[in-house]
C-alpha cells in the first residue's frame, strides 16, 4: 500500500499481507529503481508467527510503500534472502536472523549486528535452544585476507580519545588498506526493550534523547511525531517551527564541532579553534532556550515547556548572525588552504553507486551524490510548507564531506531566519500532554532528517493501545559500511579522517 | 663546552616557547614557560611499568637515546671556544650518534610487539634514512667551502658576519630547520598533537613507555631540538675578532673587550634559539600536516636541494670548472 504522509499510522489489518516469494518479488522490483530506499525491515513478534513490516522510500514520488509477510514460528523460518540482488538488506536480515533466529539462504555477509558481545550465559542458552543462528558464535567471524605481507592491525575497542567502544580491524599491505572491518554492539542497552519497560510518557521522551546523546533534538522530534501520530494530535503550527528551529540549531552546532574535528585530525591547528568557538556559541544558545546545551528536554509530545519568545528570537537571530560571519570566514581561509585542500582531496572516496548499494543516508548519500534528503522527500512538520532543495556534491571524498557541511550550515541559518520572519509565536503556551491514548492494532512510522541523516522510528501497538513493539534507526545504522568503503585502498594513516568525516555514532547503532 | 652549556640552559625554556606561541596563536593564554620541564620533573618521580612482551632492549632504549644526545651536544661549537671534543670529521660522528639514539628507539619500538609502534618505526626508520643525505651534503658542501673538516672548524670560518655566501647560508639554514623538525617527529611531518595512534609517527613508539622512561625520551626530544637550534645560531655569532671594532669602543683591558664579545655572542645564541621556537610555533599553527604518503617526496626534497647547494659552492670554488 502507498502512503504519503510522514510520519503515518496505518491499522495492522489494512497492511496488505504476501507470500514471502510475491514479497520478495514486489521488493526487488521496487528497489530496482535507484531512487528508493528501504526504511525498514524489521520483523514483530504478534502471537505464534513472526510478522515482517517493510517500509520503501520512493524519493522522487515522495511517498512511503509499506508491505509486509508473516511466517509461522517455530519452526526456524528459512527465506530466500534480499541481500544478493540488494546489498542495502543485509543489515536487515542479519538483524532479523540474531533476533529471532531466521535463516536466510544466500545471505553473503551473515553476521551478528550487535549481540556478540552478550554474556556468555545467555548467547549459549540462545543457542541451545536453536534461536541464535550458528553463525553468531564466538568468536566473531572476521573476514580475513591471506597473503605474503598483509598483516592486520586492530584498533580498539577502547579508543585513545573520549569516543565510544567500536573495533577496527585492517587488512593492510604495508600502509595500504585493502579491507576494513568494523565490529560494533559495545553500547548496546537494549534501547528498543527499554521503550516497552518504561511506558511514561516523560520516560520514554528522557529514552529517546538518550539514543544517541549528540541527536537529542533528531531522536526526540522523530520519537515525538511518532506518539502524537499514533494518538492522533496534530501538533500547532507554531509548535512545528520551534521543533524545526530545534532540530536546524543541533544541525549547525555538530557540523560546526565536526569542522573543527576534522580541522584537529589534520593538524590545522587555527581552524580547530575558531570552530570550536563557534560551536560553543551555537550550543550555548539552545542553553539560553531550554537550559540544556544539547537541546534535551526541548521536544516533547503535545507541546512544549520552552515556547519560542521575543526576547529569545532576538538572541537567537544575533547570535545566528554572529556565527554565520565568522564561519564563513573561517571556512573560507580553510578551503584556500592548500596544506588543508591535499589533505581533504581525493581522500576516502565513496561512489554514488556505492552509497546507493549499502543504503546510505543523509550526509553519507548526499556527499556521495545521492540526493536522499527526508526534509526534501518527505517533508515533516514545518517542512510541509517549504520547499527544502538539500545540497548534494558528487565527489564523494572527505572535501565534500566538510564542504557539505560548510553549505548545509549556511543553509540552516537561512531557514531559520525564513522561519521566525513574520511569524507570531505569541500564543497561550501548550504545555506537553504525556498521558496519550494510542490507537489500537496500528503500526505507525515517523521518519525526520537529524543532522547525520534519516532518523526511523516506529511502533506497533495492541488490540489495547498499549505499544507492543518499538522500532529505531539510527542513520549511522547503515552508513557505517560506507566508512568502511571509503578507507579500501587508502592509507591506514587517513582512516581517522575518513572516520571523522563521517562521525558515526556508536550508540545510535548499537542501541 | 661553552655551545652545550648554553644550548642546556636554552632547553630549559625551549618547549615552554613554542608551545606558548602555539597557545596565542589560538587565542589562549597557555601555560608558563617552565610547564612542560615541570611535567618531565613529575614523570621522573614515578616509576615505570613494562610490558611483559618486551625485552631488555625495551629498557635500554631511552637511556641511549638520551645518552647519544648528550654526546652530540658534546660536539656543538662556540665562537672562540672549542667544543668539549671536537675533531677531523666529527660530524659523521655527529649524525650517527644520533642515528644510534634512533636505531635503539626504533628496535626498543618493535620489541613492544604491537602492531601500532611497529608501524611507527617502519615510519621513523623510512624518515630518517631519507634525511641522511640531505644533512651529508649540508655539511659536505659546508667543509668543502670552508675548507675545513671538523664542525668548529666549520663554524668558526663560516658567519653571517664574517666572509661568507649569502645564498649557501640561507639554504643551509632552511635545511638545518626542516631537519630538525623531521628529526623531531614535528609538523609538518608528524604532529606531537595528535591522539590518533594510526597517524602517529614519533608518538606511537612512545606510547609503551612510562615513569623516568618517558622523562628521558621527553628530555632528549627538547635537548635534540637545542642541538639543532645551536647549529643554526653559529651562522649568526661572529668570531671574537669580528666584534673588535664594535667592543673597543668601550675602553678596557683586552679580557673586558673580549668578555664584551662573548657576551655578545651568548645573547645571540638565546635569541636564536627563541626565534627557532617562536618559528616553530607558528609553523604549526596556521597549515596542516602532510600527508603521510607524501612525507618521503617532502624530505627528498630536501636532498635536492642539499645538492643545489653543493653544486653552487663546487661553481663557487672552482672545483667544477677549473
Amino acid at each position: 500500500m502507498t502512503i504519503n504522509t510522514n510520519p503515518f499510522i496505518v491499522p495492522l489489518a489494512d497492511i496488505p499481507l504476501f507470500d514471502y516469494p510475491e514479497f520478495f518479488a514486489k521488493v526487488n522490483e521496487l528497489m530496482a529503481d535507484e531512487g528508493c530506499h528501504c526504511v525498514t525491515y524489521h520483523a514483530v513478534p504478534l502471537g505464534a508467527a513472526l510478522r515482517f513490516f517493510c517500509c520503501i522510500a520512493t524519493d522522487h514520488k515522495k511517498d512511503f510503500v509499506l508491505l509486509s509477510h508473516e511466517q509461522a514460528a517455530p519452526p526456524i523460518p528459512v527465506l530466500d534472502s534480499l541481500t544478493v540482488s540488494h546489498p542495502s538488506f543485509h543489515l536487515y536480515e542479519r538483524e532479523i536472523s540474531e533476533l529471532y533466529g531466521v535463516e536466510f539462504t544466500g545471505h553473503p555477509w551473515l553476521k551478528p549486528v550487535r549481540l556478540h558481545n552478550q554474556e556468555a550465559g545467555s548467547r549459549k542458552q540462545k543457542a541451545e535452544s536453536g534461536i541464535i543462528h550458528p553463525a553468531f558464535r564466538i568468536p566473531y567471524p572476521f573476514f580475513s585476507i591471506e597473503g605474503e605481507g598483509i598483516h592486520e592491525v586492530g584498533v580498539g575497542p577502547i579508543h585513545a580519545g573520549i569516543i565510544e567502544p567500536g573495533y577496527f580491524r585492517f587488512s593492510c599491505n604495508g600502509e595500504k588498506v585493502l579491507h576494513l572491518e568494523i565490529q560494533l554492539g559495545f553500547q548496546h542497552r537494549g534501547m528498543e526493550a527499554l521503550f516497552l519497560e518504561k511506558n511514561t510518557g516523560i520516560q520514554r521522551a528522557v529514552l529517546a534523547e538518550s539514543i544517541a546523546g549528540d541527536t537529542a533534538a533528531g531522536h526526540s522530534l522523530t520519537h515525538a511525531q511518532l506518539l502524537e501520530t499514533l494518538a492522533g494530535i496534530t501538533p500547532v503550527k507554531a509548535l512545528q517551527i520551534e521543533r524545526i528551529i530545534a532540530l536546524e540549531l543541533e544541525r549547525i552546532a555538530v557540523h560546526i564541532g565536526d569542522t573543527a574535528a576534522l580541522c584537529t585530525d589534520i593538524g590545522y591547528q587555527f581552524g580547530q579553534v575558531v570552530n570550536e568557538a563557534l560551536r560553543t556559541i551555537v550550543i550555548n544558545t539552545t542553553q539560553s532556550w531550554c537550559g540544556n546545551r544539547f537541546g534535551k528536554g526541548l521536544v516533547r509530545t503535545g507541546g512544549s515547556h520552552y515556547p519560542l519568545g521575543g526576547g529569545f528570537i532576538k538572541l537567537l537571530l544575533l547570535n545566528l548572525k554572529e556565527v554565520e560571519e565568522r564561519y564563513l570566514q573561517i571556512t573560507h581561509e580553510m578551503f584556500t588552504n592548500p596544506s588543508v585542500l591535499s589533505r581533504f582531496e581525493g581522500i576516502g572516496k565513496v561512489s554514488a553507486r556505492q552509497a546507493g548499494m549499502i543504503g546510505a543516508v543523509g550526509m553519507a548519500a548526499r556527499s556521495s551524490g545521492v540526493k536522499r534528503d527526508i526534509r526534501w522527500s518527505h517533508p515533516f512538520q514545518a517542512f510541509t510548507d517549504i520547499v527544502y532543495e538539500p545540497v548534494t556534491l558528487h565527489q564523494g571524498d572527505v572535501w565534500a564531506r566538510a564542504m557539505l557541511r560548510k553549505q548545509e550550515v549556511e543553509k540552516s541559518i537561512l531557514l531559520i531566519r525564513d522561519l521566525l520572519t513574520g511569524k507570531d509565536f505569541e500564543r497561550e503556551p501548550a504545555r506537553p500532554v504525556y498521558e496519550l491514548n494510542l490507537r489500537p492494532s496500528s503500526f505507525a512510522l515517523s521518519l525526520a532528517e537529524g543532522w547525520r541523516g534519516e532518523i526511523m522510528h516506529s511502533a506497533v501497538t495492541d488490540p489495547h493501545g498499549k505499544i507492543i513493539h518499538y522500532k529505531i534507526k539510527d542513520p549511522s545504522f547503515h552508513n557505517w559500511m560506507a566508512l568502511a568503503l571509503a578507507v579500501r585502498n587508502q592509507e591506514i594513516s587517513d582512516f581517522p579522517l575518513c572516520n571523522k568525516s563521517y562521525n558515526l555514532s556508536y550508540c545510535g547503532h548499537d542501541l | 663546552m661553552t655551545g652545550t652549556l648554553l644550548a642546556i640552559v636554552s632547553a630549559i625554556f625551549f618547549p615552554g616557547i613554542i608551545l606558548r606561541v602555539k597557545s596565542i596563536a589560538s587565542g589562549r593564554k597557555g601555560p608558563g614557560l617552565l610547564q612542560p620541564w615541570k611535567n618531565i620533573i613529575l614523570l621522573f618521580r614515578k616509576s615505570s611499568v613494562f610490558s611483559t612482551t618486551t625485552s631488555f632492549i625495551f629498557r635500554l632504549a631511552p637511556a641511549v637515546y638520551l645518552a647519544t644526545i648528550c654526546c652530540a651536544l658534546m660536539l656543538l661549537p662556540f665562537p672562540g671556544m672549542p667544543s668539549a671534543f671536537g675533531f677531523e670529521g666529527d660530524f659523521i660522528l655527529f649524525a650517527y650518534l644520533l642515528a644510534l639514539g634512533k636505531l635503539l628507539f626504533i628496535l626498543g619500538a618493535l620489541d613492544t610487539g604491537s602492531s601500532f609502534e611497529g608501524m611507527g618505526a617502519n615510519r621513523e626508520a623510512l624518515y630518517s634514512m631519507l634525511t641522511e643525505p640531505a644533512f651529508f651534503i649540508l655539511l659536505g658542501t659546508l667543509s668543502l667551502l670552508s675548507g675545513q673538516l671538523s664542525i668548529q672548524g666549520i663554524f668558526s670560518h663560516f658567519q653571517f658576519a664574517g666572509q661568507f655566501s649569502l645564498i649557501a647560508g640561507a639554504i643551509s639554514i632552511y635545511l638545518l630547520v626542516q631537519i630538525a623538525m623531521i628529526e623531531n617527529s614535528r609538523m609538518p611531518v608528524d604532529d606531537p598533537k595528535t591522539h590518533l595512534e594510526l597517524t602517529m609517527v614519533h608518538e606511537v613508539m612512545v606510547l609503551d613507555y612510562s615513569g623516568v622512561d618517558l622523562a628521558l625520551i621527553q628530555t632528549g626530544t627538547n635537548l635534540k631540538f637545542v642541538l639543532y637550534g645551536g647549529l643554526i645560531a653559529n651562522f649568526f655569532m661572529p668570531a671574537n675578532s669580528d666584534w673588535l671594532p664594535l667592543t673597543a669602543a668601550i675602553q678596557g683591558s683586552p679580557f673586558t673587550v673580549h668578555l664584551m664579545a662573548a657576551l655578545l655572542n651568548v645573547s645571540i645564541f638565546m635569541a636564536v634559539q627563541a626565534m627557532f621556537a617562536a618559528a616553530i610555533g607558528l609553523m604549526e599553527s596556521f597549515r596542516a600536516r602532510k600527508k603521510l604518503a607524501k612525507n618521503p617526496q617532502f624530505i627528498v626534497t630536501l636532498s635536492s636541494i642539499a645538492l643545489i647547494a653543493f653544486i653552487l659552492v663546487l661553481l663557487l670554488t672552482r672545483n667544477l670548472i677549473r
